[in-house]
């Protein structure tokens, strides 16, 4: 059980050796990560900085280590070489809930946190994803986007610096996921904690970013800053320009480069 | 696309009646719509056995079978009944509940130990999984006669064969059930800050509680059939006393009496670990045998 034997010393994953980054302003650090598994290097010399309270989305295909660079930042995954910083406290919500079975619902929410499960602490959180009447519920009775709402609770209710989503919506039907979306914006909007979230889905990642990262290659392959105003709207000139640039630079621009 | 086809139908046959509409397609008829007189499902399951009784009943009446290979019904439960009014069958009952659950404390302490070192552990696992995977295969029946020379004819080496018989079962089922307890939720507790008590506690064991609940209900099955092995071993008390007392004196009927009485602890036993799953696992997504 590997995990397990990772576990022991995972739990306060801090500076891997921060090279000029200041601590209250910088959320995440990374120079010259590199992992492969076998002989592949999926990633390759990847640098990308966080801000404190920063949004950032992470696109790319499939199988480009998206995925891998939030487990990597999340502890995750520590056979890495190369310079990775991220703060003490992280919240990490994955695609699928994973929640504990055997737990009730109040009581995932508040797992892991130091001292007595916290039945105030958890309820509070689970109004704030509008759950609070399924606290002493079992997760087997909550619907896909439930769950997804139980475990962004339980990210956040360790009030981290770092919030890591997993394509946290890849698994909802298209209204649950526009939901999602928003209660994700506002939770941040009060939370004020940096976001990675890691998608596939560019116009999600317009919707929610101050700024969407394209992965390609084993490193960040470009950038865009979104500077539209939130909420925001879909139909906006300079969003369809920006979804039609990203989709251009994932290589499935229909109607051509921007 | 779907809504049209009727319409379309309708039209090529001609007609705007319903039943025309309807061309083509069958009607689903309501369950309850197929009228019969259904018995309670429990009058239903009683069924099964009382034909057997009855024909059991009638092949020793009409001497089928003769009343010495085959005690009649009626001649068990008076047998029973004689035997509970003197005592006889309590006290038996009794001595082999007491080498049951003996056996079975101190097999189930060995195979959970066990497990928990073969599971949470590597060094456990290549330590205590090979061998007991060797173990496994040796037949626990065939120690009869070196636990008689190792224990004696006393009460060591019947409860030392329930033992036995409950550890394997036991430790294999709660061994793997730890092994298969999803990787995801593992890797959840460790981003939430779990160490490794911590995951053991709220994830591992809790992930592993239904292998080892089906290792149980084997195991205690195994118990009671140990048992009777067990007491073929020159018991002075007990339920296996009392048949080889029967045999001697040619009673079919305290025999099969004896049977039944296996039986019945069996499936109390067996109906006690079903309601420790239904207590234990409310959780789960779905029951097993419940």
């Amino acid at each position: 059980m590997s995990a397990l034997a990772a576990a022991t010393e995972a739990t306060g994953v801090e500076t891997t050796g921060v090279a000029g980054a200041s601590a209250a302003d910088t959320a995440v650090y990374v120079r010259g990560l590199v992992r492969a598994f076998g002989d592949r290097r999926v990633i390759d010399g990847l640098d990308v900085d966080i801000r404190a309270g920063e949004f950032v989305a992470l696109l790319g295909h499939s199988g480009c280590g998206k995925s891998t660079l939030l487990r990597i930042l999340a502890g995750l995954d520590r056979n890495i070489e190369g310079h990775v910083a991220v703060p003490r406290r992280i919240g990490v919500a994955f695609q699928s809930p994973r929640l504990m079975p055997w737990k009730r619902v109040w009581r995932n929410v508040v797992l892991g946190l130091p001292g007595r499960p916290d039945r105030q602490l958890a309820s509070s959180y689970l109004s704030e994803v509008g759950l609070d009447e399924y606290a002493t519920a079992w997760p087997k009775t909550l619907s896909g986007g439930e769950a997804q709402r139980v475990s962004l609770a339980r990210a956040l209710v360790r009030d981290p610096d770092l919030l890591l989503l997993d394509e946290p919506f890849g698994a909802l039907d298209a209204l649950t996921r526009i939901k999602a979306q928003h209660l994700v914006a506002e939770l941040w909007q009060r939370h004020g904690c940096a976001v990675l979230l890691v998608t596939h889905d560019v116009e999600e990642s317009l919707i929610v970013a101050d700024r969407v990262l394209v992965m390609d290659g084993g490193g960040i392959a470009h950038e865009v800053r979104v500077e539209l105003p939130r909420p925001r709207d879909v139909g906006h000139p300079e969003f369809v320009a920006l979804r039609t640039q990203l989709l251009a630079w994932l290589g499935v621009g229909l109607t051509g480069p921007a | 696309m779907v809504l049209g086809q009727p319409d379309l139908a309708a039209e090529t046959i001609g007609g705007g009646e319903l039943a025309n509409r309807a061309a083509g397609l069958i009607t689903v008829q309501p369950l309850r719509a197929r009228g019969r007189v259904r018995l309670p499902r429990g009058v239903r399951r009683m069924f099964g056995p009382l034909v057997f009784l009855f024909l059991w009943w009638l092949f020793t009446k009409t001497g089928v079978l003769s009343k010495v290979a085959l005690a009649p019904p009626q001649s068990v439960a008076s047998a029973g009944w004689h035997l509970i009014v003197d005592g006889t069958l309590i006290s038996a009952i009794w001595a082999s509940l007491q080498r049951v659950l003996w056996g079975f404390l101190i097999g189930g302490v060995i195979a959970i130990t066990l497990a928990l070192l073969a599971g949470l552990f590597r060094l456990g696992e290549d330590l205590v999984d090979a061998t007991m995977g060797m173990l496994r295969t040796v037949p626990w029946v065939g120690l009869i006669p070196l636990f008689v020379v190792w224990f004696g004819i006393g009460e060591r080496p019947k409860i030392a064969l329930v033992a036995l018989g409950v550890t394997f079962p036991l430790y294999i089922n709660t061994y793997a059930g730890i092994r298969n307890v999803d990787a995801g939720l593992v890797e959840t507790g460790t981003s939430l800050g779990l160490g490794r008590w911590g995951l053991i506690r709220h994830v591992v064991l809790p992930g592993a509680l239904p292998g080892a609940l089906v290792g149980l209900r084997y195991s205690l099955g195994i118990a009671w059939l140990a048992l009777v092995f067990a007491e073929q071993i020159n018991a002075s008390n007990g339920i296996g006393y009392l048949m080889n007392n029967a045999e001697n004196y040619f009673e079919t009927n305290v025999i099969i009496l004896c049977l039944v009485v296996y039986a019945i602890l069996g499936l109390t036993t067996d109906l006690i670990v079903r309601l420790l799953i239904r207590y234990l696992l409310p959780w789960r997504t779905s029951y097993e045998g419940t």
